[in-house]
């Protein structure tokens, strides 16, 4: 991502458009960035190698097909990707801060520069630190919720995850390897187009987000498939747990909206490779299409993202108000009202495009409605405290954050969902704080607080509670100060992706935006030193019930972290809340009579090597450099099939495996019934 | 014709499976359902796109000036008949007889390389009529979702080709049925797409 | 410094009470922005009744009935209540068809297409361009960049495309914006009922020179705007074929520019060139 776009160049056989000027070495910003991830890389490596754990990563992690190890390689990603989604919105807000063209000069960085961090920021937010913590708890939590040993097509769930690492890839070689679109993170054409945008910033986003898009489609068939079809005997629908449901209804928002986005991509790559007509100016191209399009995408999938962490507050308020879900048929019909109506509000994204004033009464109406179910399900999670025992824990810190900051954006919401509001809020910060008062203290205090709720689940270890509260309070108050003057600004006629601006009114909120996003920098700060104090006081905090929170569903009747089959053997549902209805009953902890060999898939090295040569077209494709592209996807189709002709690709578990593995556990929970089973199996053998 | 292969699917699921909880082939055509119906949105989104152009030729060359029904016409006729062909392949199969099922599926794959082959003689004939994807709006869109499907089709003969060798390597095992499966789908699926671009690219855009 | 300071403190306290302060968005100089400020105002109050007492629950439930106090009751099975669920339900319901209304309403009073009364209007076309605002007046047969003069009390067509990329034509103190796109024309009605000096800016990002590609919007009367038009035609410059594709060459932070005439189908002409086929461009 250099200060200056690159020249364009004619694309050159063996090179295409890339030359030696593509890297900016001479960057005074980007050169040290450059040399820290260089000296991390090989630090790493070298690391690595001296401890010779390569054979380890290999076999255990990059091949590994279980759920639960993807799931923790997505949110260690996720996290990776956030420290630089959140650089990028320190320099925003530092820029804007110092920007007031008549006192202090223009700020420090030039437009060039400015709007492609704009650009990466909400492209990696959204992209790659949002979906992949989604798409992480969904992997760690939702095979456990539903007595499941594995996810349907667990070969599929490895390639989806290197896919998206792909796309990750992609989005910071091109901070070091020519430079990132400087579009907005929609790339609205014809500004995306080739004659507006001739550089390679838009193809890096293009094939970023086309591959990792791929993978999470992928992810999508997937969980449905594993939902529908995978659930423990006797777990009928209206039985499991509200994050699998919410989960269910994200997958099917994925599996419907993806593949607009992969259309949309591909129409606008056509139009930037091709020449062809979709969205340019001249020769009938239809720059409204694509607005249409891709929001006809974006707004599922803001669903995406908010319905899942909902379900994690259902989990979390139940368990720790310690007591059963208020309106457990209500919630989950209001998720399901929420999906279906995701698909009918597209447009109120754009009532300032020139629509009727039928047509955005109608889409803003559709909008406002979907602030009933979604009200409801906030009423849900009130009277589920009601009359309960609620205890304060980390991710109940999490939770109540998230009540109180998403209902002041909920009504925001619903302020821009009236058109003729939206024509004088539009565009603004209004908005800016509007999206991040519902992404962050919806979407994101969800995922911490799943995050802290499962970390045990998924570690055998628990996170720091102290540090954990005190990081949500630095986030909590971070956002307020951050976003509120936005608000305030958007009232002031501040419109959104200014580099610089005239007006000395705007100077001083700014200033306190920029402070807040550094409060919010000290909650990531000791969000990162939490896990190092937890990492390192792992055996002091060991959770070896494998229950740590007396919690009420399937997923913690098993150690943690629980064995890689998960459940040795099936369990039968007999209620909503499983585990507690078993600990009510006695029945928690029952010692089987005897094990079965368990059927698993195998590890393979096909999700990386394909997501790799996924990563070489990608590239190629990036530069033009057609020699690459062949290479690229023939490797990507050569391996496929190779894959397809494996034998061996699962194996039976032998029960000499399983039982050590259940004993231990046992012995914790259970020891007597433990003990009076191996008595009689003596008794029996003598 | 595909609920049979689903079914024979399911009744294929070895015994031994027992203490797998969940039975992986019907998992997967049930996983390659959902795939084609994400696969149709994608052509929802095209058909939808085309259907927003379809007025924008820029004052250029218009698809009523070129298009030629009866050749269009004959192109479906293979495509269908392809799915008629696979529907018997899949009838050999069932019955776990390889030459019928390879001859059917050689049937097959001839007819689709025949469609294809019509498809690029039209582009190639379009193009040299002044008629390319860079025209204006509508010739783009025209060109993607056709060619699209077109590849479909080419991806659905190269998987066929990959299949042969599965059946050569390993004969009527429960994995290959399973593809066979899958593949008879998205060939129909194909199908049932390539009616609809009969009817809204060719016959309406010659109304 | 200090009195710098205060007025900031002063913004925020505004903001929460809303109401007299000098936010451009409560504080606006026209018609269609005064009845957007009573939507927002309206709207706002409407959700308050629900939102208000949700905040109170937010702190009361979990304060009321935290662990440690074993006084307060416990159920740990209940999880029904017919009486809350149709609570819950309708309230929102409620609020919300009446917003609905009030939706409607709006979305048809303040259509931007919508002229603002049966008087004659003033006309000004805009072409939105890398990266400065060009403005014609058909009527006066002038053109200028960067500025625009209107009369007060009288309503104001714009007619608004773009030259370039996709940008939004937006007046805070007046009202409403629209989407400015190539090869098609957007309407908005606008008017100024005080005078006064106001800031124009293209709310879409358009590319590098977005942040500079503002505009200032003189509300006087009709004597101080007929000197305006004066000044403008006095201008040397005239808008044709070359001085336009001058002004086709992107730039920053473009100052204002007059030009005494301008033909009078150019605004057409610049819609036409992103409809047809090659030979018209």
């Amino acid at each position: 991502m250099s200060s200056r776009p690159t020249i364009v160049t004619e694309p050159d056989l063996i090179f295409g458009k890339f030359t030696s000027d593509a890297i900016p070495f001479t960057d005074p910003i980007i050169l040290p960035v450059m040399l820290i991830v260089a000296l991390g890389g090989i630090g790493l490596v070298t690391m690595i190698t001296k401890m010779g754990k390569w054979g380890y990563l290999w076999r255990e992690w990059l091949t590994s097909v279980d759920h639960k190890r993807i799931g923790i390689m997505y949110v260690i990603v996720a996290a990776v990707m956030l420290v630089r989604g959140f650089s990028d919105a320190l320099m925003m807000r530092a820029q804007q801060a110092m920007a007031t063209a008549s006192e202090n000069g223009a700020g420090y960085l030039p437009a060039e520069h400015y709007d492609q961090i704009f650009t990466a920021h909400g492209t990696i937010m959204i992209f790659f630190v949002a979906m992949p913590l989604v798409i992480g708890l969904m992997n760690v939590v939702v095979p456990l919720q539903i007595g499941a040993r594995d996810v349907a097509f667990p070969f599929l769930n490895s390639l989806s995850f290197w896919l998206f690492v792909v796309g990750a890839l992609l989005v910071n070689v091109s901070l070091f390897v020519g430079e990132f679109a400087a579009t907005g993170w929609l790339a609205y054409p014809p500004l995306s187009g080739i004659e507006y945008s001739p550089w390679v910033g838009v193809d890096y986003w293009l094939w970023a987000l086309q591959i990792s898009g791929i993978g999470t489609l992928l992810t999508g068939v997937n969980f449905f498939v594993t939902i529908l079809r995978m659930r423990a005997p006797g777990m009928k629908l209206m039985q499991m747990p509200v994050f699998t449901w919410t989960s269910l209804c994200a997958n099917v928002l994925i599996i419907i909206s993806f593949p607009i986005l992969t259309v949309t991509l591909l129409l606008l790559t056509l139009d930037r490779y091709f020449g062809t007509h979709f969205f340019t100016n001249d020769l009938g191209g239809n720059q409204m299409l694509y607005v249409n399009l891709i929001w006809a995408w974006g707004h599922p999938e803001v669903y995406i993202l908010v319905l899942p962490a909902f379900g994690v507050f259902s989990e979390i308020t139940a368990t720790f108000s310690r007591k059963r879900l208020f309106g457990y048929t209500s919630l989950v019909w209001a998720t399901v009202v929420i999906m279906f109506l995701a698909f009918v509000v597209w447009l109120h994204h754009f009532f300032t495009m020139g629509s009727g004033a039928s047509v955005n009464a109608f889409f803003g109406i559709a909008t406002m409605i979907i602030s009933v179910p979604t009200g409801v399900k906030i009423f849900n999670w009130l009277f589920t405290m009601y009359k309960g025992r609620v205890e304060f824990t980390a991710s109940m810190w999490w939770t109540l954050s998230f009540l109180f900051t998403f209902t002041i954006g909920g009504m925001t919401g619903v302020m821009l969902a009236i058109p003729a509001a939206d024509f004088v809020l539009h565009n603004s910060l209004f908005l800016i704080a509007h999206f991040h008062n519902v992404i962050i203290g919806g979407a994101v205090f969800g995922y911490f607080a799943g995050f802290t709720y499962w970390f045990p689940k998924a570690t055998g270890f628990m996170l720091d509670e102290k540090l954990g509260k005190l990081s949500c309070a630095l986030w909590t108050i971070g956002f307020f100060v951050a976003f509120m003057p936005l608000y305030i600004l958007g009232f002031n006629g501040m419109t959104r992706r200014l580099n610089y601006y005239d007006n000395p009114e705007w100077t001083y909120l700014l200033w306190v935006a920029a402070f807040g996003a550094l409060i919010v920098l000290a909650g990531i700060i000791v969000q990162f030193y939490q896990g190092y104090v937890s990492i390192r006081d792992r055996e002091i905090n060991r959770d070896v019930t494998g229950d740590p929170w007396n919690a009420r569903t399937l997923e913690w009747s098993t150690s943690s972290p629980p064995p890689f089959y998960n459940f040795a053997t099936m369990p039968k549902i007999h209620d909503r809340d499983e585990h507690h209805y078993k600990k009510e009953h006695g029945m928690a902890y029952d010692v089987p009579k005897q094990y079965a060999p368990i059927h698993m898939p195998k590890n393979t090295w096909a999700g990386i090597v394909i997501s790799g040569f996924s990563l070489i077209m990608g590239f190629a494709f990036v530069w033009h450099i057609w020699w690459m592209v062949i290479l690229g996807v023939a490797g990507i189709f050569g391996s496929l099939v190779v894959y397809s002709f494996e034998r061996n690709k699962d194996y039976y578990v032998p029960v000499d495996q399983i039982e050590p593995i259940e004993h231990a556990h046992l012995a914790t929970v259970n020891p007597d019934g433990l003990r009076e089973m191996q008595a009689q199996k003596q008794n029996f053998q003598a | 014709m595909t609920s049979t292969a689903d079914h024979t699917v399911l009744e294929d699921t070895p015994g031994h499976d027992h203490e797998h909880h969940h039975d992986a082939g019907g998992d997967t055509v049930f996983g390659f359902w959902i795939y084609i119906m994400s696969d149709c949105l994608l052509f929802a989104t095209l058909f939808a796109t085309y259907a927003v152009l379809s007025g924008s030729f820029a004052g250029g060359i218009t698809a009523k000036d070129l298009f030629d029904l009866k050749f269009v016409a004959a192109e479906t006729a293979l495509l269908l008949l392809s799915s008629f062909t696979f529907g018997m392949a899949m009838l050999y199969a069932h019955q776990h007889n390889m030459r019928g099922m390879i001859t059917w599926l050689c049937i097959t794959f001839a007819l689709g390389a025949g469609f294809l082959c019509m498809e690029m003689y039209e582009f190639h004939h379009f193009s040299s009529m002044g008629a390319t994807p860079q025209t204006s709006a509508y010739w783009s869109a025209f060109y993607t979702l056709v060619a699209t499907h077109g590849l479909h089709v080419t991806a659905g003969m190269i998987w066929m080709l990959i299949l042969f060798v599965h059946f050569y390597r390993d004969g009527f095992t429960n994995a290959n049925l399973v593809r066979l499966a899958c593949l008879s789908l998205f060939w129909h699926f194909l199908d049932i797409i390539w009616i609809c671009v009969f009817s809204v690219v060719y016959l309406m855009g010659v109304m | 410094m200090i009195k710098k300071y205060l007025k900031s403190a002063c913004l925020l306290v505004a903001t929460l009470l809303i109401g007299g302060c000098e936010l451009a968005l409560f504080d606006p100089k026209g018609p269609v922005g005064e009845e957007a400020k009573w939507l927002i105002i309206i709207s706002v109050a409407l959700m308050l009744i629900v939102i208000i007492p949700v905040l109170m629950m937010i702190f009361y439930f979990p304060y009321k009935y935290r662990k440690s106090n074993t006084q307060a009751e416990y159920k740990p099975d209940w999880e029904h209540s017919t009486k809350i669920e149709i609570v819950v339900w309708t309230v929102p319901t409620l609020i919300i068809i009446a917003l609905s209304y009030v939706t409607y309403e709006t979305s048809h009073s303040l259509d931007p297409r919508k002229p603002l009364s049966d008087e004659k209007h003033m006309t000004i076309q805009v072409v939105a361009m890398d990266w400065k605002w060009l403005f014609i007046y058909p009527e006066q047969g002038i053109a200028t960049i960067n500025e625009i003069s209107i009369p007060v009390n009288t309503p104001v067509e714009f007619l608004i495309t773009s030259d370039t990329v996709m940008n939004s034509f937006f007046i805070p103190r007046l009202g409403s914006q629209i989407y400015a796109m190539a090869g098609m024309e957007n309407r908005l009605h606008l008017m100024a009922d005080q005078p006064g000096t106001f800031r124009g800016v293209s709310a879409n990002y358009s590319g590098f020179g977005f942040s500079g590609m503002k505009f200032k919007v003189h509300a006087t009367d009709q004597q101080g705007f007929d000197d305006w038009v004066a000044k403008v035609k006095s201008s040397p410059q005239l808008l044709n074929k070359e001085t336009l594709s001058q002004l086709r060459v992107q730039s920053k932070d473009h100052k204002i520019e007059y030009f005494s005439t301008v033909g009078p189908h150019q605004f057409k002409q610049i819609i036409q060139r992103y409809t047809g086929a090659h030979d018209v461009k």
